[in-house]
């Protein structure tokens, strides 16, 4: 029981042996956000998949993204009952649209007093947040 | 106006109580109002030649719930598209009766998600799940609230709109919910605090839950359920109470790219097709039963339906123009109290179909004087991110 709570206390994490993700997770390791751009078509995918849902002749490659974007949108969590954001209140999700055209889920950290700078197009950078098998694409206001 | 009414709604009923506290199952209260469904519509089980499921109280529910009912259903469907679902099995029920595969379809909803201590708005998207996008989602700590609130923060960036413009979707229903006995018990039941009319003052100064939505802007969390059979013309003509048409409909679904403008719904596809199917505009609609999880999922749809321009809704909804009175041009709003103040097990889309159906035989307890058309649009998933939408027209003979 104590290791499970411990367990919950924490970040949840993705899994590795997920198969359209594992690339990008392995990726993380080397502090690399990736994203796939297909060969044929030019289309930019995210998040990352086997196919292209673009085209039918799809050739995927892996590519590696700057890390800067800006907020799309955002929101201030103030109340989660789960152990580990609990203890993070208020934190911020962001959707961020990143320089090379996807846009992914993420945190921007700050401190509470410069929350108020979290701002709809406000420019933000990757802040690697380490883990034992990966790293976790957090953002920062730049 | 050449409306095709080739399938009916012939019976609802909405299960009364919003805390069943263990002692029944979301499979009995599926059955309890199955029964009270077919009472209203002079049908017996053996009539069900339809099922429409979205399997919430187990596993391969077009099966058990077959047996269950003891029918012997022609049809089985089991879409699941989260709180939509019911609309979505409208409009398939519809199809299905046309296509002279089925006669009586019967739809039924139970959910015991207040008594299990479900945390759905802010438990945080799980961890365990093994597909790739929970994979890549789940470390942000994204509660489904925040998912919602992303959309309003977007909505206020885009267009301007105020904090007050949603605040009126909140104030509007509960106005509603304190003419509805069974929603002003709902909310005894489920401990609210201060149970009366709210203002916009109101709204605004209850406590923050995800930026810029606040507690008065979320709905409950409720036990509850509801059925709903829909009939061919040839059984409506005989069963107890007036066919409330099924005019038009519409399915979508709504995901995440680049670009996509997260304060634009799936409605933009289903509201047109299901007017053009229905041969009418919103301005005719006199009854609006619109998902209300949060007060920005109201706002943006009523946008994305037609009933006015994108991102005038603000202004739009203000003055009490949704109010069962009709004191200006525009729809009545959720006269059932909604999911902000009457009824949220979950998967809110049959209530929505039900009010409609109550209000179009003149049995609502915020009635619109000589209703005629009525619009429920169902919302499934998370409106911020992936999410999908069904439009049923209903309208009277």
């Amino acid at each position: 029981m104590e290791d499970e709570s411990n367990e919950l206390a924490s970040r949840p994490l993705p899994r590795l042996e997920e198969m359209d993700t594992k690339y990008f997770w392995q990726e993380t390791r080397n502090k690399r956000l990736s994203y796939q751009i297909c060969e044929n078509c030019s289309k930019v995918v995210f998040h990352p998949r086997a196919h292209c849902p673009g085209c039918l002749e799809g050739r995927l490659s892996w590519q590696a993204s700057s890390g800067r974007g800006e907020i799309y949108s955002f929101s201030i969590v103030r109340q989660s009952y789960h152990p580990f954001f609990r203890g993070l209140i208020p934190y911020v999700v962001a959707w961020i649209d990143i320089d090379e055209g996807f846009r992914v889920l993420s945190n921007v950290i700050c401190s509470d007093i410069s929350l108020a700078d979290v701002k709809i197009g406000s420019r933000v950078e990757l802040e690697w947040e380490e883990h034992e098998q990966l790293c976790i694409p957090l953002f920062r206001l730049i | 106006m050449n409306q095709k009414k080739e399938a009916a709604i012939v019976g609802v009923y909405e299960y009364p109580l919003r805390k069943v506290g263990g002692k029944l199952s979301p499979l009995q209260i599926k059955a309890a109002c199955a029964v009270e469904a077919l009472k209203d519509a002079g049908l017996a089980w053996s009539d069900v030649d339809g099922i429409y499921d979205a399997g919430e109280s187990g596993p391969m529910s077009g099966l058990t719930i077959s047996e269950y009912f003891s029918v012997n259903p022609s049809v089985i469907n089991t879409t699941n598209v989260g709180g939509s679902s019911y609309e979505f099995h409208s409009a398939q029920a519809r199809r299905d009766i046309m296509a002279g595969k089925g006669n009586v379809a019967l739809l039924t909803y139970g959910s015991t998600a207040h008594s299990s201590a479900f945390s759905i708005g802010t438990g945080s998207r799980g961890g365990n799940a093994l597909d790739p996008v929970s994979n890549i989602e789940s470390f942000s700590g994204m509660t489904l609230v925040s998912n919602y609130a992303m959309v309003a923060n977007r909505h206020m960036y885009d267009y301007g709109t105020k904090r007050e413009a949603m605040a009126e979707i909140s104030v509007v229903t509960r106005y509603h919910a304190m003419r509805n006995p069974q929603a002003v018990q709902a909310m005894k039941d489920l401990e609210f605090l201060d149970i009366r009319e709210t203002t916009i003052d109101d709204v605004l100064n209850s406590r923050l839950i995800a930026d810029p939505l606040r507690l008065l802007e979320c709905c409950m969390i409720s036990d509850g359920g509801g059925a709903v059979v829909i009939a061919s013309p040839e059984v409506a003509r005989d069963c107890r109470k007036k066919p409330i048409w099924i005019l038009g409909s519409g399915e979508a679904t709504r995901y995440p790219v680049r670009d996509t403008d997260i304060t634009c719904t799936a409605a933009v596809q289903t509201g047109p097709e299901a007017f053009d199917e229905a041969g009418i505009s919103p301005e005719e609609i006199d009854v609006a039963m619109i998902y209300d999880s949060f007060s920005i999922t109201v706002l943006t749809i009523l946008e994305d339906l037609g009933f006015c321009k994108k991102g005038e809704g603000g202004d739009w909804v203000a003055g009490g123009r949704l109010r069962y009175e009709k004191v200006s041009d525009g729809p009545a709003l959720n006269t059932d109290g909604g999911g902000l103040s009457s009824n949220h097990p979950g998967m809110r889309g049959i209530f929505l179909l039900i009010e409609s159906v109550r209000q179009l035989r003149g049995e609502s307890t915020s009635q619109v004087k000589e209703a005629k058309l009525a619009v429920a649009h169902g919302n499934g998933g998370m409106l911020g991110s992936r999410h999908s939408a069904g439009t049923i027209i209903m309208g009277v003979d």
